[in-house]
């Protein structure tokens, strides 16, 4: 990046990378596609603070006192919830969009800590089915690989509505994506663009919906939960319909969470902020007297252990992670920073998850770059980071004198400033005051 | 084995019908049906059910191995995602039939509506009336059979699935047009009528398909996209 020199002023409006943008634009008459979430900055769970105990509150002993973290998921309906010993799971992607061997060391990291993966578009391959434990086969608009086989050998199934990156949007899988075995799983030739619907071909609204679910829930003998995943958008009447339509568990992803491929217009502008978006949900859960029995999982630009805190006191029953999981793999490694360099990114900003080049071997289908992947190593890695995620929530639970990740509460948090105090609906930091509430 | 739906639900008609052994054939009547939905939804069996009266939505939904004759209407999504065995509609289908199917035969003896064959994958269709707007949406492969008319926009961004329409057709969706029939395709189409127990001479058909134009993104289709 070229450094400034003093009297070169810069256009806040017409910044560089604006300048860049309609360059390119203009150059190649197409609209920017990548991959990974939001990169402008909203307001996020960094805007919040938790109080720790202190004269009015009895904090727990780190290591000596318990700070549980298991949670179930699906006991409205199911035979057969879904039982985590932690309440971080891996969020829907598809192999396709990833390398099987991605794929294997998410499921391998993810039965190391005892959470559950997902799978995404395109179906699911035995790879996956095999290396995960408890294992969620996601239900698209595209129903490739859909195979009522698979259904059954699911112990989730998430129906998607929405990403939280592309709200309102489909899928695409590039042709460079798609080799022999993506063309064979989702019956398409070979090389050519695959779309993926925005819409499920076979229902309209929620009085569909409602029969859709009890449809799975009959060809899987009600044994299995039921997920809905939307974007976060119109969130509260949204997650009212889902549970009206007969959902065990609602997955809400926030603006910031990542995709494989998107319009960078649509990433970035489409959708409301993660935080934003769950008080919105618990409000809805609450109104209905759904809350905790309807689980919610939030997921959408998770980074950290105060993230998982944060997103479960304002009322999550637990998180999912994508762009994150990714990172502990490998993705965007400092050591692969010359091959980014070649393919025109770097190390740190690397996004074109589309393009199949992906030097670390995870957003690929070329074999050669796969093979940089181990995942035994991956899953090693990933498994690591899940336990810090896991020490460092239960470390800020303790703090707030909480036996349980779940008994994190709204009342533990502050907000640095008013954006994310009305957002969240917590009181401004050294104040009672929450914007819109009148006190 | 016989079942009545105004005395058992459809939870129990269809946990006895999933716990049918899965290498036995055998003989299934279904009555007292009232516009039920998922009815037989995930057979997985070489079993012959026969549903006397109007099915509700996703009727042999998902449907493996097993013959399903329906005597009466289907409601909405009828062998939706079927990937194997015979679908049989003696009445009318409502829309998305045989949606995103994979494999297996479904058959309507009077009208689809929209969206027949929405997303196909595999499956063939053979609708001895007509059928409506946006029918194969995306369709992906398999054949869709028509032998009254087909609505507005059929076959819009279809890949490469296979339409043959005996009666006029309203208009032809993006990327959808008409192609030249060959042997092959007569041979294809011939069988397909036959199996479905139809006498329409083949040649009496036209066939369509995809253009292939959007298969990847060009700046000059962007109105079409
Ligand atoms: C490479 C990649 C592929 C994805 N594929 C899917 C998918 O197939 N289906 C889906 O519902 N979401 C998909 N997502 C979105 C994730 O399920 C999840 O919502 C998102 O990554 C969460 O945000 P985070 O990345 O900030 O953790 C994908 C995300 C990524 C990064």
């Amino acid at each position: 990046m070229t450094m400034k020199e003093p009297g070169l002023i810069e256009s806040a409006t017409f910044s560089r990378d604006v300048i860049h943008e309609i360059q390119r634009a203009a150059e190649t008459g197409i609209y920017d596609i990548r991959g990974f979430g939001a990169k402008r900055k909203v307001p996020h769970f960094d805007d919040l603070l938790f109080l720790g105990a202190s004269m009015s509150r009895y904090p727990l002993e780190g290591y000596r006192e318990k700070c549980g973290t298991d949670v179930v998921l699906g006991t409205r309906f199911a035979k057969n919830p879904i039982k985590l010993d932690i309440p971080v799971t891996i969020a829907g992607m598809s192999f396709g969009a990833l390398s099987a061997n991605a794929k294997e060391a998410l499921g391998r990291g993810a039965n190391m800590v005892g959470t559950s993966t997902t799978t995404g578009d395109g179906g699911m391959t035995p790879e996956e089915r095999r290396t995960s434990k408890t294992l969620v086969y996601q239900y698209l608009p595209s129903r490739y690989g859909m195979n009522p086989d698979d259904l059954r050998k699911a112990d989730a199934i998430e129906m998607v509505l929405g990403q939280g990156a592309k709200p309102g949007g489909g899928g695409m899988l590039l042709g460079q994506k798609i080799t022999d075995r993506v063309a064979q799983m989702r019956n398409l030739p070979k090389g050519i663009d695959q779309r993926s619907a925005c819409r499920h071909p076979d229902w309209t609204g929620p009085d569909d919906l409602a029969i859709k679910i009890l449809e799975l829930r009959e060809i899987t003998d009600w044994k299995v939960p039921i997920y809905i995943k939307v974007g976060a958008t119109r969130t509260y009447y949204d997650v009212k319909l889902a549970v009206k339509s007969g959902a065990d568990v609602i997955v809400v992803d926030g603006m910031q969470g990542g995709t494989a491929a998107t319009q960078d217009v649509f990433i970035e502008h489409v959708g409301i902020p993660t935080m934003a978006a769950i008080p919105q949900a618990v409000r809805a859960l609450q109104e209905m007297g759904m809350h905790r029995k309807v689980q919610l999982i939030v997921s959408g630009g998770i980074r950290s252990g105060a993230d998982v805190a944060k997103a479960m006191a304002l009322g999550a029953d637990a998180v999912a992670i994508g762009t994150a999981a990714l990172v502990a793999l490998g993705c965007n490694h400092p050591k692969w920073d010359e091959e980014y360099r070649k393919i025109g990114s770097a190390s740190g900003f690397y996004d074109d998850y589309h393009e199949g080049k992906c030097p670390a071997g995870i957003s690929t289908q070329n074999e050669e770059l796969a093979a940089r992947l181990n995942p035994e190593e991956g899953g090693r890695r990933l498994a690591n980071y899940l336990r810090v995620l896991t020490l460092e929530a239960q470390t800020l639970a303790r703090a707030c004198g909480k036996s349980h990740l779940h008994n994190l509460e709204p009342e533990d948090l502050v907000a640095l400033n008013v954006e994310a105090a009305a957002m969240a609906g917590v009181p401004l930091a050294g104040t009672d005051w929450i914007p819109g509430k009148g006190y | 084995m016989e079942f009545d739906l105004k005395k058992q639900t459809v939870r129990e008609v269809n946990q006895a019908l999933h716990d049918l052994p899965k290498d036995q054939s055998a003989e299934v009547v279904v009555g007292g049906i009232s516009g039920d939905h998922n009815l037989a939804v995930g057979m997985d069996h070489p079993v012959k059910i026969t549903l006397n009266g109007h099915a509700g939505y996703y009727c042999a939904g998902m449907n493996k191995s097993a013959e399903i004759i329906i005597n009466g209407n289907a409601g909405q999504g009828v062998a939706e995602n079927m990937m194997s065995g015979k679908v049989h509609v003696k009445g009318n289908a409502s829309q998305s039939a045989a949606a995103t199917a994979h494999g297996g035969l479904l058959v309507v003896d009077g009208d689809a509506a929209a969206r027949c064959g929405i997303s196909m994958k595999g499956v063939n269709i053979v609708v001895k009336g007509s059928v409506g707007h946006m029918s194969a949406f995306m369709g992906q492969s398999g054949c869709l059979v028509v032998c009254g008319d087909a609505g507005e926009a059929l076959g819009d961004s279809l890949y490469e699935a296979h339409l043959y329409i005996k009666g006029k057709v309203a208009s032809l969706g993006a990327d959808c047009v008409e192609k030249e029939m060959r042997a092959e395709h007569l041979e294809e189409l011939s069988a397909l009528l036959k199996e479905a127990g139809c006498d329409d001479d083949p040649k009496s058909f036209k066939r369509y398909g995809s253009a292939r134009q959007l298969y990847t993104f060009k700046v000059d289709n962007a109105s079409a996209y």
